[in-house]
């Protein structure tokens, strides 16, 4: 018994390791295409409760004219939803297919971006625009292989360059300024994050047929099958329930 | 030919692998244990064996740390802070940068000098070949000790003479990366933000109090509160300096904490010779 379930296991990671080097030929083999859309949120957005910061002078003074408030929801003009991550949920291709290194800055005690999209194994910054002492706390799971850490970025300090092994979605807080919080989204493949306005653009596509999630914190999903063309950019709109 | 049980099972095994990296936060069972169970732990000269600790932990640890070694023991209701989850493999005194796996020989340190302000007491009764054996039992239980090796140890300079140059510049660290935020500005853990710190569960965790006492969780030595903010104490609020505070500084630092503990020290009596007043935080950056 024991014997036969281990080679089921067996055959079955053969299967899918094949299915892996098929597809990902298939796709590496063609031109380029893109994926494009809008994100909208459906309904009233939900009020963005303000944050109290008079815990620290500094980041409360930094929001004088602009008070802070909750980034759940944020909705541009016509409904469109900003910081939606959309990725190929069934990407057989590489990992890293960008050498660009995103930047996540901590700015009047916010994180900019809110959300954060990246490939396995990519480099990304994590820079402080403030005068007022950080933590950078990120809790991934340890048991998908990305291991949590947490390092103080005193006013002034230098970049802290890091990456992550596996595919998650990774809180990131801050410990001394409990309001700031946001997202590490890990995905294996092309993504893009939508704008101010709910439009996205995946780009360096390769002809073929895939699935389009789009996430929204903390883990709503959607997904869309899409085809890709050479020179024909696919078109995946997402709509998401205020709730 | 392949039977429709066969298919079944087969389809069954690839969802199961492919779920794998999406299950959160899993409990681990006696099985994955099992694969475990020649872990050993190597510390100087000593070989521990996981199988050899397991009647050791039956009785002296299972209480609180759990039957799967996930701090569920049917004490964890009655006991705050709340015992280690082995699983995770994440530890609060290492000689490791944060984010790695600590060496044998810290935990081999922890279980003999036990941890202050928590239920877990000094095993000082256990030999060391036992405690050895213990430490290759907790690693048995999380699966990171066969995928990653312990970080290497941060590198300590010599402890230089106490001056105090040394211990004003130790407060001029102080304020700069701004550990009053959680610790206060006496060290007597009511900073701005001490209120709502929580640990890596959510859990509200308290700063470490400076006055009122108590040994440093991670051991009294002047090396082990240098070891504390330059590897930080992961699972918790406290992040580690390495990469903002220099390693002569570090020591500068050392010496000037001793003087915020109730305890007495040469740096102690040296800060009241100097007249030494505590930062203030509301003093522009540099005239703390």
């Amino acid at each position: 018994m024991n014997r036969y379930h281990y080679s089921a296991v067996l055959s079955a990671l053969v299967l899918v390791g094949c299915a892996a080097l098929f597809l990902g030929q298939h796709v590496n083999a063609a031109g380029e295409g893109k994926i494009t859309g809008t994100v909208k949120l459906d309904g009233t957005a939900p009020h963005m409760k303000g944050i109290d910061m008079s815990k620290d002078p500094y980041c409360s003074k930094a929001h004088e004219s602009s008070p802070g408030h909750l980034e759940t929801y944020v909705v541009g003009a016509g409904g469109g939803l900003e910081n939606v991550v959309l990725y190929i949920s069934d990407w057989t291709g590489a990992a890293t297919t960008s050498t660009a290194i995103p930047i996540f800055d901590q700015k009047n005690c916010m994180y900019t971006p809110h959300v954060l999209a990246m490939d396995v194994g990519q480099t990304f910054k994590v820079v402080t625009s403030d005068a007022t002492t950080h933590n950078i706390h990120p809790l991934p799971n340890p048991m998908t292989g990305n291991i949590p850490w947490n390092q103080s970025q005193p006013p002034g300090a230098a970049p802290v360059e890091k990456s992550w092994k596996a595919v998650e979605v990774i809180p990131v807080k801050c410990n001394i300024h409990p309001w700031m919080n946001g997202w590490y989204v890990v995905v294996k493949g092309p993504y893009a994050t939508t704008d101010a306005n709910g439009n996205y653009t995946i780009e360096n596509v390769p002809p073929g047929s895939y699935t389009v999630t789009a996430w929204h914190e903390p883990d709503e999903k959607q997904t869309q099958k899409v085809t890709v063309a050479a020179g024909a950019p696919a078109k995946a709109d997402f709509t998401f329930k205020a709730k | 030919m392949r039977t429709r049980l066969q298919t079944w099972s087969l389809l069954m095994s690839a969802t199961a692998v492919l779920a794998l990296p999406m299950t959160s936060f899993a409990q681990l069972t006696q099985a994955d244990f099992e694969t475990r169970i020649n872990m050993e732990s190597h510390i100087g000269n000593l070989t521990g064996h996981a199988k050899d600790a397991k009647a050791d932990y039956r009785r002296y640890c299972v209480s609180c740390h759990g039957d799967n070694g996930d701090g569920n023991g049917e004490s964890f209701p009655w006991v705050d802070p709340k015992p280690r989850d082995f699983q995770l493999g994440i530890f609060k005194c290492r000689s490791t940068p944060t984010g790695t796996l600590p060496t044998d020989q810290d935990l081999f340190d922890t279980i003999a000098r036990g941890l202050d302000r928590s239920n877990m007491p000094q095993w000082s009764t256990f030999t060391k070949q036992e405690r050895a054996d213990l430490v290759a039992w907790v690693k048995h239980f999380s699966p990171r000790w066969v995928n990653e090796k312990p970080g290497t140890p941060i590198t300590i300079p010599p402890e230089p003479e106490v001056t105090a140059e040394r211990i004003k510049a130790g407060r001029d660290v102080f304020a700069r990366v701004q550990c009053w935020k959680c610790h206060g500005v006496l060290g007597q853990a009511n900073g701005p933000s001490a209120a709502t710190l929580q640990d890596d569960l959510g859990r509200p965790i308290a700063a470490y109090n400076f006055t009122e006492g108590s040994r440093p969780k991670c051991g009294d030595t002047n090396r082990d509160i240098y070891r504390i903010f330059m590897t930080g104490l992961d699972g918790t609020p406290m992040p580690s300096f390495a990469d903002n505070i220099k390693p002569d500084e570090a020591w500068d630092l050392v010496f000037y904490l001793r003087t915020l503990m109730r305890q007495n020290s040469k740096e102690k009596s040296m800060a009241k010779q100097l007249g030494l007043k505590p930062v203030d935080p509301n003093a522009p950056a540099g005239q703390q």
